[in-house]
C-alpha cells in the first residue's frame, strides 16, 4: 500500500488531498507512519522501525495500524 | 509621460452575504494594471457596497434595471461613456447579459469593447434547456424536467424519483421528498419567478466549481477549480480550495470546445461517490470567487480586458494548486452625502 503520489503531508500532521480538497490532521505517531509510507516503505518495514523506537506490543502496533490504514484507504488517500 | 489609462466599467458591485463578483472583478483587474486603470461602477441600488469602496471603484453611476430593456442601457452607458470613455464593459450578473449582448455591437460602434458570449450560447446553458445541452454537447448533467403544471409533478416521480429537486426558473431550489412537498414548492417557486419549472434529480457528493474563461474559439484560455470548503445558507461558497484534478480541467476543456464559449463563466460540478462528475448548472459569466483566479496565478479578470481589448493570449497552463480563499464581511463607515449622492444624482 502507498499513499497517492500527489498527498501533500506535513511535519505537523497535516494531510492535503488536492484532488478532493480534503484536509485531516493526526498525531505525532500517525505522521510518522505516514512519513514511512511516503518512502515506500512496506508494512512490516515500518512495523520493526517502530517496534525497535518505541515501546509497544506487536499485537497492540499491528491493530492499531491496521485501523489507521484503514482510515487512510476509507479517506481515499492511498494508492488502489 | 503618463501612459494612458485604461477605463474599465463593471456591474455587480453588491458585495453583500450572496455576492456579486462585481468587487472582485475589480480587484483582479487593479492587480494587474496597478494604476493604468480607472474603474467605472456600474450599480443598481445605492446601498451596492462598491459604490462606497472609493479605493476600489473611482467613479460609479446607477444603470437602468434590465426590465427596462436595451435602449434605455444603451441611453445611459452613452451618457456615461462621454464623460468617461469606457475602454471594455463587464457585466456580471445573469439577468443584465442578454440586455448587453443585444447592444453589444452598438456599444463597440461607440469603442466600449466587451467580451461575452453570443445570444445562443446564453440561452442553450440556461437551466431550462440544461439536459439537451448534456446530451448535445455529450456532457453529464442530472436528468431533470421542465414542467408548466403541478400535474406533471407525478410523472417526475415515476421517472426521477423522490427526493426530487424542485428549481425556479432563474434562482432558488427546493429539495421535495414527497409529492406533497414538490406541490408546495411548486407553487412557491413558481409564483416567485414564473413557470417553467425544473424538476430535478437529486444528487448527493461534494460540490466543486470551475471558473472558465472561453476565447469563444473553442479554446479555455484559463481554468480554475475550486471546491467549496464552507457553504453559507444560500448555498454560497464562503470559502474554497483550488484542486488537482486533470478530470475537471478536461469537463471545462470539453465544455469551451464543444460550445466555443466567450467569456469568463462558472461550471457548478457535483462530484458523486462513485467519482462521476455531473454539471449541474452553468453560470454565464465570472463567479464571485473570481479574485481565486488572481492568487492562484490565472488572472480571468485582466486577461477578459486584455481580451476584449484585441490581445491574444496564449491559454495558461499552471495555477497553484491549495490556494484558498476565505470571505469575510467587513463593515464600510460612510457619510450620509455619499448616499445622498448616489440616490439623488445617480452618480458617485
Amino acid at each position: 500500500m502507498r499513499l497517492k503520489k500527489n498527498i501533500a503531508t506535513s511535519d505537523t500532521g497535516f494531510i492535503f488531498n488536492p484532488t478532493t480538497g480534503d484536509s485531516f490532521t493526526v498525531n505525532p505517531m500517525a505522521s510518522e507512519i505516514l512519513q514511512h509510507l511516503k518512502q515506500g516503505l512496506t508494512f512490516s518495514e515500518f512495523k520493526n522501525l517502530i517496534l525497535q523506537k518505541y515501546d509497544v506490543e506487536a499485537n497492540q502496533l499491528e491493530n492499531d495500524c491496521e485501523d489507521f490504514l484503514n482510515q487512510l484507504k476509507e479517506a481515499n488517500l492511498l494508492e488502489v | 509621460m503618463n501612459q494612458k489609462k485604461i477605463v474599465v466599467a463593471v456591474t455587480g458591485l453588491n458585495a453583500i452575504d450572496s455576492p456579486g463578483p462585481g468587487v472582485a472583478v475589480i480587484r483582479a483587474i487593479r492587480d494587474e494594471f496597478k494604476d493604468n486603470v480607472r474603474i467605472i461602477g456600474l450599480s443598481y441600488e445605492t446601498l451596492e457596497p462598491g459604490i462606497y469602496m472609493h479605493d476600489i471603484v473611482d467613479k460609479t453611476y446607477q444603470i437602468p434595471y434590465p426590465t427596462a430593456g436595451t435602449q434605455s442601457l444603451l441611453s445611459r452607458l452613452k451618457y456615461i461613456h462621454n464623460i468617461e470613455k469606457i475602454n471594455v464593459v463587464i457585466p456580471n450578473f445573469d439577468a443584465e447579459l442578454y440586455n448587453f449582448i443585444k447592444i453589444e455591437s452598438a456599444l463597440r460602434d461607440l469603442g466600449i469593447q466587451s467580451f461575452l458570449p453570443s445570444l445562443e450560447q446564453l440561452e442553450s446553458r440556461d437551466k431550462i434547456n440544461l439536459s439537451a445541452f448534456g446530451k448535445k454537447h455529450n456532457l453529464l448533467v442530472p436528468d431533470e424536467k421542465v414542467i408548466y403544471s403541478v400535474n406533471d409533478l407525478p410523472s417526475c416521480e415515476e421517472d426521477l424519483n423522490f427526493p426530487l429537486v424542485i428549481k425556479g426558473k432563474f434562482y432558488d431550489a427546493i429539495i421535495a421528498h414527497t409529492l406533497e412537498q414538490a406541490q408546495k414548492a411548486f407553487y412557491k417557486l413558481s409564483a416567485k419567478w414564473g413557470l417553467p419549472i425544473i424538476v430535478q434529480q437529486f444528487l448527493t457528493g461534494t460540490e466543486i466549481n470551475i471558473a472558465v474563461l472561453g476565447d469563444g474559439n473553442g479554446n479555455a484560455t484559463s481554468i480554475v477549480p475550486m471546491r467549496k470548503l464552507y457553504i453559507t445558507d444560500k448555498g454560497k461558497a464562503w470559502a474554497g480550495i483550488t484542486l488537482e484534478d486533470e478530470n475537471l480541467l478536461a469537463i471545462a476543456k470539453s465544455f469551451t470546445n464543444s460550445t466555443n464559449w466567450k467569456g469568463g463563466c462558472e461550471l457548478e460540478i457535483m462530484r458523486t461517490v462513485d467519482n462521476k462528475l455531473y454539471i449541474m448548472e452553468i453560470n454565464p459569466r465570472f463567479p464571485a470567487w473570481i479574485y481565486l483566479t488572481a492568487g492562484a496565478g490565472q488572472n480571468q479578470p485582466a486577461s477578459l480586458v486584455k481580451m476584449a481589448m484585441g490581445e491574444k493570449l496564449i491559454p495558461f497552463e499552471n495555477y497553484t494548486i491549495g490556494k484558498l480563499f476565505i470571505r469575510y464581511a467587513w463593515d464600510l463607515i460612510t457619510d450620509v452625502q455619499e448616499f445622498q449622492k448616489i440616490s439623488a444624482l445617480g452618480e458617485l
